[in-house]
């Protein structure tokens, strides 16, 4: 019997690698009853925020926003949240769960405790337009003010603007960013002064302040010389906790502190 | 955030201690008897509670405040700012266990 004979002949094998029944089957992931406490807010029914509990049945392997979805499909499409990619990369679903800023498309419900109701809110300090969806646009505008572009006064390269390794190593940790506004709606001091540039702004003029290929440093360090700039830190570590990406947000803070004490006027 | 929180509110404590302690000093040059009359109501323990409320938030406003300026200079103080507060706070339970036994054994010992 030749080979081309058998694979005629014999069954199509479900999966390429043999998997014991425990082991990967459909409907086998736990399920466990969880209570979502979503602040609502909608200012064409009332000005008043009020607290609604959802009773869910979610999987081992859901998400916070799982749960947000399931909300609107299932139970109540008014509820309001923005989300895009839901995979941590947009930046869209920056929010207050159980007290903390964080992704809701990265926190896993079985992380938190489901014994009590979790708690979801708007993030905090930007004016709420419904549910969970926040007015972005005082982030985005000191966002804006920081210059958050390439500027280079030499002639335009016909070819690529060469770097060296350790050259980009000094603002690799700021290019991470996404804008999501967790750092900055979690700094006490952007809650009670919303002129304060904030810590994403800051973040992000830090990644073009040490980049070598940058010539407008010291413009970015005499805008974030002002008042609401960089010494209305109170290095609270708030911004370094809420980042989902890791980024030592405080640290970068620090360092546009002294390079502004060390090379300004 | 509640490192930072503490501060404020030991800041303002303190602020509102040098306030009197800067009235009530001035008085001797008013009069000196005024004087002695003030100092001498503070000794009861009450006040003797105060004080060590006080000494309290001396000690971590002055040991947080050294945390916060090694976060600010200190290349590596934004890394270990969560440890140099452990160590804020431990260092402030050294200082006020002795200080405390012996305050508190002078305000309610009757010397």
């Amino acid at each position: 019997m030749s080979p081309i004979e058998t694979a005629e002949t014999a069954p199509e094998p479900a999966s390429k690698i043999e998997l014991p029944a425990h082991v990967g089957g459909g409907g086998e992931i736990p399920t466990f009853d969880v209570t979502l406490r979503v602040r609502r807010y909608n200012p064409e029914v009332s000005e008043d925020f009020v607290w609604e509990d959802y009773e869910l049945t979610m999987y081992g392997t859901d998400r916070v926003l799982d749960a947000l979805h399931k909300i609107k499909w299932e139970h109540d499409g008014s509820l309001s949240f923005r989300r895009s990619c839901a995979h941590g990369v947009c930046g869209s679903d920056a929010m207050r769960i159980n007290g903390r800023n964080r992704l809701a498309c990265k926190t896993l419900l079985k992380d938190l405790d489901t014994k009590k109701p979790i708690t979801v809110e708007a993030i905090k300090g930007l004016p709420v337009e419904k549910d969970l969806i926040v007015d972005m646009e005082p982030f985005f505008q000191s966002y804006r003010e920081i210059m958050p572009f390439l500027i280079n006064k030499g002639h335009e390269p016909t070819r690529e603007r060469l770097q060296s390794a350790e050259e980009r190593a000094r603002f690799d940790d700021t290019t991470k960013c996404i804008l999501c506004a967790a750092c900055t709606s979690s700094c006490p001091v952007f809650w009670t002064d919303g002129q304060y540039f904030g810590p994403a702004a800051i973040v992000n003029a830090h990644r073009f302040i040490f980049d070598s290929r940058d010539d407008a440093g010291d413009m970015r360090l005499e805008i974030l010389n002002d008042k609401e700039g960089v010494w209305r830190c109170r290095t609270t570590f708030n911004c370094t906790e809420a980042c989902p990406r890791g980024i030592q947000v405080t640290q970068a803070i620090s360092e546009v502190k002294q390079a502004i004490l060390s090379r300004q006027v | 955030m509640w490192s930072w929180v503490g501060h404020r509110i030991t800041g303002v404590v303190i602020f509102f201690f040098l306030l009197v302690h800067v009235l009530d000093t001035s008085l001797v040059r008013v009069s000196p008897e005024a004087y002695t009359a003030v100092i001498g109501a503070y000794k009861n323990p009450v006040m003797g509670l105060g004080e060590a409320g006080l000494v309290a938030a001396i000690v971590f406003h002055a040991f947080n405040g050294l945390r916060i300026v090694a976060i600010d200079f200190w290349k590596k103080g934004n890394k270990y700012q969560a440890r140099l507060l452990w160590s804020v706070l431990i260092l402030w339970v050294v200082v006020m266990v002795p200080f405390l036994i012996r305050h508190l054994s002078i305000v309610f010992g009757g010397h």
